[in-house]
């Protein structure tokens, strides 16, 4: 592996110039932390560094305020010989890109990122540098994106079917991010109230508190005894998935908006009426814009299975790697 | 073609039997009759032969997406569905073209693709690609590629012509045996009230099938009411001798044809009008011969003299649907059985699958005990009452199976599966001891809880030694009890031993690697002639 301003170690991603890691996989001195996301932030960390408006929602996940220090999009700031910047990564609210910048060159990394229109938060901002690490969750060409007003379209005549038929129409997706970007889009489109699986309450609370618009919502558990919720729009985690709270909701459709919905064997395996193709990723076609966008000339892929796009970018005369950090600390 | 894409999403939006039932009638009752008679076609599992091979679909996926070859095949590894992965690769399709008619695509389009050259045919479906969109676009695939698995079983859309027709559905069951084409007048047919000549002469009855016994025979009642017969173990046939001519069928509606110049020949001395049920058997002095046997003869569509000889087959009746023209299939299991003694009595060549003469319950362990060394799967158990039904109706015929062999196994490769298990590891090999090897003796695919399946699939991915393609060498770590109905030497194999539906019991997370089964161990259930 090449020297860099970065490198996988037992903690992580490592910046040896400023001593510290970033989305630290156990408990670091010091951590930059992109977004919210519980494969992204963990509790532990002596001393945290995140987007300002990422801070409430991180808050609420991992707690330790004290520990967390605001940062605004665009602000540089020293970290030991390194200089941080972050940038808005439009993936959820908060959510950030680091940029990197030493003597030895400038280096750019993602938490999660997408290049789609979000409500909820900054679109993704592109900056110059040598070198990207790129996260890789959809790193397939099968991966591409439709609009999401089309999305938004079918969700609602999804439930406008369900409503025909007086059945609930129970929604899945994960409960911070994906929800309130559903949330969002709804908003002057349809008629709420919407209700909310209790993990969705808080984080939806946050986001409102930041002055979203979203649709009207109500927690499940403020529904009166024995209502049966006929024609109503449900949203839930994916956990809540044939658990004994689903009984509230007698002869319900069911939804799942995922990126992952965008292959038939993900649906019919978890046996979901229906699959709405909407990520919070970046799909193929992004991911290799992106890497064009941040005009580096070393692409190295971090999250998810890269071998096909370093490969493929390799063939485009880009110098591209996979890193896969989770073996990196099983090794050490 | 946007009628049978809409019907498609209909079917693939539900999980709910009905919702499909009603998406079915609906389609049916509105489509073309020559639309509809290839939805039909389609819905019940009849492909095409191969309109063009996989290999040049995935070229033709390449220049079509410009991708590079190895990111098709690994996109094809990862969606398990070759139809899936050509429709999400390829470029949008131009809006508003016009669609043909399913009929039409088929015939001006489709069918024709067999008569063109290499660089035509690549044509015509590039074209097709780029002027379908969605779900049509993902249906053509699927017509190209053979494999029509949408969620919906036969018995679904029988069901369902059942009711457009309002006829029982064990009439539209018969009226979609056997041969035929699909035609606007074929759905006429298959929708027309209930008459008596319009099945062709070829055209089997359905088959009834018998469910798994799982409690005791005890608990069916008196033993008097009831047959008891070995549960041959080889290919489940019916036998059809009308107008001169002899039609062989599999319980898969396959015509056999000229496989079994031996059975075809017997049957010539039937009287004209027999329908008979049975198995076909490798059979030699009046025994049974292993299924490996058998097997020689399947795939074989005219075997030589040698095959012949090595390879000798026999057709045991145990069933009569039809004598002297007449459908039996209402009257009673003791009257049939009178019949097929009748019909057999006229016949030579052909034999009767003798019944076990027991005479209480307590008799019939001992005898299915025997089953092994008698070279059957156990024994089969039908009410004397019980007419002839179609399908698997439980509560008349039982088969009461001789418990499986078990071993346990080593996980030692994986590989991701296709259709709904898409993208997850859930095809095994297992391996056992041999020596300080593990040598591999048995790939399996079922057997699993979905749970285990995400647990282990999880562990695969983080325990891979080595890649070949899509196969991933794996830690050896996790045993299986894994069961199989027999076991065949077999110089193919690097274990030398072959094993005959081969499955997963269940997960022994309370054994290790040193706890699994030796080769030397399963060599000894070998037939003596093989070891």
């Amino acid at each position: 592996m090449k020297k860099g301003l970065l490198y996988p170690d037992a903690g992580g991603l490592y910046c040896p110039a400023g001593d510290f890691w970033i989305d630290p996989l156990k408990p670091v001195p010091r951590a930059i932390i992109t977004h919210a996301h519980a494969d992204h932030a963990r509790s532990g960390n002596a001393e945290v560094f995140a987007a300002t408006p990422g801070i409430p929602v991180l808050d609420h996940r991992v707690g330790g305020a004290d520990a967390l220090s605001a940062c605004d999009y665009g602000q540089p700031f020293e970290l030991g010989q390194a200089r941080v910047t972050l940038f808005p990564a439009g993936h959820i609210l908060g959510s950030a890109t680091v940029r990197i910048e030493t003597g030895d060159g400038i280096w750019g990394v993602s938490g999660d990122f997408k290049r789609a229109p979000d409500p909820t938060c900054a679109p993704f901002e592109p900056f110059a540098c040598d070198t990207w690490l790129t996260e890789c969750t959809f790193g397939l060409p099968v991966y591409r994106w439709q609009d999401t007003t089309e999305v938004i379209d079918e969700i609602i005549d999804w439930w406008q079917g369900c409503r025909d038929q007086q059945r609930p129409a129970v929604l899945f997706c994960y409960a911070l991010g994906k929800a309130q970007r559903v949330l969002a889009e709804l908003h002057g489109r349809a008629e709420g109230p919407v209700w909310l699986h209790g993990a969705m309450q808080p984080l939806t609370d946050c986001y409102r508190a930041q002055g979203l618009d979203l649709i009207e919502t109500r927690p499940v558990s403020a529904a009166e005894k024995g209502y049966r919720f006929a024609g109503d729009l449900i949203m839930a985690p994916p956990s809540a998935a044939g658990s004994p709270w689903m009984r509230r909701f007698p002869k319900h459709g069911s939804g799942f908006v995922s990126g992952w919905m965008r292959i038939r064997g993900n649906r019919r395996r978890r046996g979901y009426d229906r699959g709405f193709v909407l990520s919070d990723h970046a799909d193929w076609p992004a991911l290799i814009q992106t890497a064009q966008d941040m005009g580096a000339r070393r692409v190295i892929t971090i999250h998810g299975n890269g071998e096909a796009l370093s490969g493929f970018l390799r063939e485009q005369g880009i110098d591209s790697e996979a890193w896969n950090l989770r073996q990196t600390l099983r090794q050490a | 073609m946007k009628r049978f894409a809409a019907l498609y999403d209909r079917l693939d939006r539900t999980t709910a039997t009905n919702a499909k039932l009603a998406a079915l009638v609906d389609y049916f009752r509105q489509a073309p009759a020559a639309d509809a008679a290839w939805a039909v076609r389609f819905l019940t599992g009849r492909r095409f032969k191969r309109l063009v091979n996989t290999r040049e679909l995935r070229e033709w996926t390449v220049a079509a997406s410009g991708l590079p070859p190895w990111l098709v095949e690994d996109s094809y590894e990862h969606v398990g569905d070759l139809a899936e992965t050509m429709h999400l690769l390829l470029p949008d399709a131009q809006q508003d073209q016009p669609t043909p008619t399913l009929h039409a695509l088929i015939k001006q389009q489709i069918q024709p693709l067999r008569q063109l050259d290499d660089e035509a045919r690549q044509q015509r479906v590039t074209e097709l690609w780029s002027s379908l969109s969605g779900s049509e676009r993902f249906l053509l695939n699927k017509i190209l590629t053979g494999g029509f698995r949408v969620g919906v079983s036969k018995r679904l859309v029988t069901r369902a012509l059942a009711e457009v027709a309002g006829v029982d559905s064990s009439l539209i069951a018969h009226r979609l045996m056997g041969r035929w084409q699909a035609t606007p007048d074929f759905f006429q047919r298959l929708i027309a009230p209930a008459s008596d000549d319009d099945l062709d002469q070829a055209t089997p009855y359905p088959f009834f099938l018998a469910s798994p016994l799982e409690d005791e025979p005890e608990t069916l009642g008196e033993a008097g009411e009831w047959q008891a017969e070995w549960k041959w173990d080889g290919i489940r046939a019916q036998l059809i001798r009308r107008g001169g001519q002899t039609f062989i069928w599999s319980r898969g509606e396959e015509l056999m044809e000229g496989r079994f110049p031996e059975i075809e020949a017997a049957a010539e001395t039937l009287p004209d009008g027999s329908v008979l049920d049975g198995e076909i058997m490798a059979w030699r002095d009046g025994q049974p011969l292993p299924f490996a046997v058998l097997q020689k003869r399947i795939g074989r569509k005219k075997p030589g003299p040698k095959t012949l000889q090595t390879a000798p087959v026999a057709f045991l009746a145990y069933d009569c649907l039809e004598q002297d023209a007449e459908d039996l299939r209402d009257q009673p299991l003791r009257e049939r059985m009178t019949a097929l003694d009748q019909v057999l009595h006229k016949a030579c060549g052909l034999h009767r699958s003798e019944c076990i003469a027991f005479d209480d319950w307590q008799a019939l362990p001992e005898l299915k005990a025997q089953s092994r060394e008698r070279g059957v799967e156990g024994i089969m158990l039908k009410h004397l009452a019980s007419p002839y039904q179609v399908g698997r109706k439980r509560g008349d015929w039982w088969k009461w199976k001789v418990e499986p062999y078990t071993f346990d196994g080593v996980l030692i490769y994986a590989q991701p599966g296709h259709g709904r298990r898409s993208g997850l590891f859930t095809d095994y090999t297992f391996a056992v001891h041999d020596g300080n090897e593990l040598v591999p003796v048995a790939k399996a695919y079922s057997g699993l809880t979905q749970a285990e399946i995400d647990r282990l699939d999880r562990w695969i991915r983080n325990h891979t030694r080595e890649r070949f393609g899509p196969v991933r060498s794996v830690e050896p770590v996790h045993v299986f009890e894994l069961a199989f109905e027999g076991i065949q030497a077999s110089p193919r194999h690097k274990s030398g031993i072959a094993m005959r539906f081969p499955r997963i019991h269940r997960w022994r997370e309370d054994l290790t690697v040193a706890d699994a089964d030796r080769l030397d161990d399963l060599k000894k259930l070998l037939p003596d002639t093989q070891r």
